[in-house]
């Protein structure tokens, strides 16, 4: 039994590929608790930093500085009354927001956070995560035609219309950059998600400079598609609130909708995953050739625990900017406590031996967290798109730059 | 690596695929039968996987269950479910349906009997390199032309479609 | 277990039936045929009353293709509150405060045009300092009522960020206007006669750090919208007007610039003191969505200019000319009109010699404007109604009345 345990710890591969079933169940235990505290503090952040670019302060009375809004939100929910309409077709009422959320956690069996850090490394990893994520698209067409209402019904087959369009200019600029992985030593590609970063690094360029513009390019689309496929600004017009059309999930209300919530934040995290792990070099530190050495290997295994004593900082400045009044005391001691946690993190993270291990996860997570904040930022700053507008940019504009994109990758693959 | 319980999973998977068929002919309500034909195609997908096919099976995954299955959904959420529920329902022929599967199913078993000595033996040599590369090199490789014609064809389907659905050129 | 019967008829009883709908969209031309809504391509839907993108109370039946306008019919009165009427039992200083609550937005132009149009009954003059106070303020009450207008607007088609900004902004005048004459919204700034309040103390130099203040976040306003790429596209040919178009529906102010026609009441009949400054009137070229909201733009700066030239010229002298307690105002009528931040508000008050007036009319150019919705949207996409409402607007305060 305990062979069994410790026999993991010394291969050098992921538990799926190990065969280690027990060990599997943990990290699939680990990544469930990461995301759904991912998910949670998207939800904070979202609502902080929306309101700090519109010039409001956001969430302030919920626990210090609005933390504990994300908790009080799901309680809420929890306990909101379960409404279904009664002409509402029961089973797949039931099983649409199931349907979304098991997709959208299924994804993340294959999200490499480092080089063994994954459940598993399966083969065709991009066509898998595509894939599942695809399958989303069936849960939002279930929810509106199960709702059995005109309008949740038109808003539903609009948001599938749309992800359907999309996917096809994210799978071409996938392809464009699974095609830069066959230019190694060895000559063929991968579609494994852990062997597209190790490409990377045997060929010591991010995939983004890669054949630059191209792999610019093919990054951009893959950005923007990514936006339109989890229906969000400035691609949201099938949920927004100002339409005719209401969304999706008009009808679904209390845990149901936390539901979908969830699967939104979770397949915003997972798009960005493969936006990270195909073009911004995965869980490699930044610079790896540029600034190699010792010495540079040192300071950038110091940021992580310096990015937590900062935020730590940052909690105790607002511990002494808290109003001196007796009302704002269990504010005041909570943001303390808060504070005090985030540098007992940074404090541990700059320890040599957690150093070295938590390089991989800490670069992964803080990239996907910029894109994360690149769909908040959007959110607040563009106009929404109308639909037959929406359409055009995915069928008129993206599609053939992305098949321009890749017929110019492979020309220059073969030549350069 | 050692495959996990594969007996139990083949029989798993392919009682799950025939019963989510059965369904798929029995429901009355059209986005049931739907639903249950999704279910059959990701239980093949599975199938798929086991035959040490993940490519295939990544793609029956996202063409068959997220695409064309969600362009079934919408014509049937968007003709006129009443008006077709309301039409004749054809399980008044049910004796000439049992009689025509029995025939069938006779007709396949014969085939099985007479041509065993035609089936391979049970170890199939696995092929070099993933899946991937083998149906790359096959679609791309030696059946090069009838890739070809067969993508002219589905560009004619889609423009098709489209002149008939629109309304004016 | 729910009664499925009480349910059922309480909805029917509530909402309009069918023959109410019928007689109602008769003019529509539409098909009478069997009402499966995904059979048909033809759709009615209902738009408001309670709406967030319809600027309060407006009902708007729309007729859709699919997603195609082919004809919309506006509902309007859920805010009517019989002003008009009141106005007959009022003397005319009495009705002064009724005045602002029709455009609630911008109050302070509702004012200025019901004292103007007694005045002129009255046959006195406001002396010139009240006149060049008047302009500071309607000035000011433009730029708000232009602020409201961008953050709504932008807020509708999905920019969800300007709305701050501008009430932000729009903040700073309604400071200025509470500590002129004590209230934010509802100002009742001006007396027949002049003004009764006096600038406050610091009033100037209040105004000027104010400009100094506006001017670069109008510049922001225009950064972050004129040549972002979504908000063209969902604006240019958008809700197109011809000129012809407008003159013939009487439709006025910013969206009758952006049509093309140079007409500005400050301009064509100055009233108050806007012969002395100078300032252009812009205007548009196509007559669509975004040039009306071009031409608002560049509105806001000119009243900043006009503003500039007012403050620090201010006349001395009185600021309420002589006029009789008790004002019985000699048999007749008048029309007066000023050009309000929405177009030509107009007066119209018939005496008849007594204290209260016999009719006031008032001409609200949202009400004038709202017309021209149905021209604008056909052949629009659904999305596009609720941008030309926006670009239109209207207040149904002034729309009711």
């Amino acid at each position: 039994m305990l062979d069994y345990i410790t026999s993991y710890l010394k291969s050098d591969t992921t538990p799926g590929q190990a065969g280690n079933l027990l060990w599997a169940l943990i990290y699939i235990l680990l990544i469930f608790l990461g995301l759904s505290v991912a998910v949670i503090a998207m939800n904070w952040l979202e609502r902080k930093i929306l309101a700090h670019m519109q010039v409001r302060l956001g969430p302030m009375r919920v626990g210090p500085h609005g933390l504990l809004q994300p908790i009080a939100d799901a309680l809420k929910l929890l306990i909101k009354e379960d409404i279904m309409p009664a002409a509402a077709d029961p089973w797949v009422f039931w099983m649409a927001p199931i349907l979304v959320v098991i997709t959208a956690f299924t994804v993340f069996i294959v999200v490499p956070f480092g080089p063994t850090h994954a459940v598993t490394d399966m083969n065709i990893g991009v066509l898998f995560m595509l894939g599942v994520s695809s399958l989303s698209v069936l849960g939002i067409v279930m929810a509106g035609w199960a709702s059995n209402s005109h309008y949740p019904l038109m808003g539903a087959l609009r948001s599938s219309a749309q992800m359907v369009s999309y996917e096809i200019a994210m799978g071409l600029a996938v392809v464009s950059a699974v095609l830069m992985t066959s230019l190694n030593q060895t000559g063929t590609g991968t579609l494994s998600m852990i062997g597209i970063v190790q490409a990377q690094q045997a060929q010591h360029i991010w995939f983004v400079f890669k054949f630059f513009p191209l792999g610019l390019i093919a990054f951009g689309i893959f950005a923007i598609a990514m936006v339109a496929e989890t229906n969000r600004a400035p691609f949201d017009l099938p949920e927004a609130e100002s339409e005719l059309t209401a969304g999706f999930h008009t009808e679904y209300s209390g845990f149901r909708w936390s539901l979908f919530f969830l699967a939104e934040y979770s397949a915003m995290i997972a798009v960005s995953s493969i936006a990270v792990t195909l073009w911004l070099g995965g869980w490699m530190r930044p610079f790896p050739t540029w600034l190699s050495g010792e010495t540079w290997d040192l300071v950038f295994s110091l940021i992580p625990g310096l990015t937590f004593l900062l935020l730590a900082a940052i909690a105790f400045l607002g511990v002494i900017r808290m109003p001196k009044h007796p009302y704002f005391r269990v504010q005041t001691i909570g943001l303390a406590g808060f504070g005090a946690v985030l540098g007992l993190i940074g404090l541990i993270l700059l320890l040599p031996p957690v150093r070295d291990r938590i390089q991989d996860i800490f670069w992964f997570s803080a990239k996907v967290a910029l894109s994360m904040y690149m769909y908040i930022w959007y959110r607040g700053t563009f106009p929404r798109y109308r639909f037959d507008q929406l359409m055009r940019v995915g069928w008129k504009v993206l599609l053939p730059l992305g098949i321009g994109v890749l017929i110019l990758t492979a020309m220059a693959g073969v030549w350069l | 690596m050692q495959p996990v319980a594969t007996t139990f999973f083949f029989y798993f998977l392919a009682g799950l695929t025939v019963l989510s068929g059965v369904l798929v002919i029995t429901r009355k309500n059209p986005v049931h039968s739907a639903l249950a034909l999704i279910v059959a195609l990701l239980g093949q997908a599975a199938l798929y996987l086991m035959l040490y096919a993940p490519f295939v099976a990544g793609v029956q995954i996202i063409l068959y269950a997220g695409g064309i299955m969600v362009l079934f959904l919408f014509v049937i959420m968007l003709v006129n479910i009443e008006r077709s529920q309301r039409e004749e329902q054809f399980n008044k022929q049910w004796i000439e349906g049992i009689a025509a599967a029995i025939t069938l199913g006779a007709l396949f078993v014969l085939v099985f009997a007479k041509s065993k000595s035609l089936f391979p033996d049970r170890a199939i040599p696995m092929p070099e390199g993933s899946n991937t590369q083998q149906v790359a090199v096959l679609l791309y490789g030696n059946y090069m032309f009838a890739f070809e014609i067969a993508s002219l064809l589905l560009l004619v389907a889609i423009i098709g479609a489209v002149v008939m659905a629109k309304k004016r050129i | 277990m729910i009664d499925r019967t009480m349910i059922d008829r309480t909805v029917t009883d509530r909402t309009t039936t069918d023959q109410a709908m019928t007689d109602r969209t008769s003019h529509l031309e539409l098909e009478q045929h069997d009402k499966t809504f995904l059979d048909s391509n033809e759709l009615i839907i209902n738009m408001g009353p309670q709406h967030p993108a319809t600027h309060g109370v407006l009902r708007v039946i729309l007729k859709l293709d699919g997603e195609k306008v082919l004809g919309t019919e506006c509902v309007i009165g859920y805010l009517h509150r019989g002003v008009e009427k009141i106005a007959e039992h009022r003397t005319y200083s009495m009705f002064n405060p009724y005045v602002d609550r029709m455009d609630y937005v911008a109050a302070v132009s509702n004012g200025l045009g019901y004292c103007e149009a007694v005045e002129k009954l009255l046959n006195v003059e406001a002396p010139p300092r009240a006149r060049y106070i008047r302009v500071i303020l309607t000035e000011l009450n433009r730029l708000a009522s232009h602020m409201l207008w961008l953050g709504t607007h932008a807020l509708d088609i999905g920019a969800i960020t300007p709305l701050f900004y501008t009430f932000r902004d729009r903040e700073e005048v309604l400071k200025i206007f509470e500590k002129y004459c004590g209230a934010r919204l509802t100002t009742h700034a001006f007396r027949i006669g002049g003004c009764l309040y006096e600038t406050y103390e610091g009033f100037e130099r209040e105004v000027k750090k104010f400009l100094d203040f506006v001017t670069p976040k109008i510049n922001e306003y225009e950064e972050l919208l004129t040549t972002n790429r979504i908000w063209v596209e969902r604006t240019k040919g958008v809700g197109k007007i011809s000129a012809k178009e407008c003159v013939a529906l009487g439709v006025t102010g910013p969206v009758l610039r952006a049509s093309g026609v140079k007409w500005d009441l400050r301009k064509a009949q100055p009233y108050a003191a806007y012969a002395d400054f100078d300032f252009e009137i812009p205007t548009g070229q196509n007559g669509d969505t975004y040039d009306r909201y071009l031409v608002r733009m560049q509105e806001m700066r000119q009243s900043l200019r006009i503003i500039d030239q007012a403050v620090g010229k201010i006349p001395e002298g009185p600021i309420i000319a002589k006029v009789p307690k008790v004002m019985k105002p000699a048999v007749g009528e008048i029309y007066h009109s000023i050009e309000a931040p929405k177009g030509e508000l107009g007066y119209f008050i018939v005496s008849d010699g007594s204290t209260q007036p016999y009719r006031v009319r008032v001409r609200p150019p949202s009400f004038v404007n709202l017309q021209a919705l149905d021209m604008m949207v056909r052949g629009a996409l659904v999305a596009d109604v609720i941008a030309v409402i926006g670009t239109l607007d209207i207040v149904l305060g002034e729309v009711d009345r």
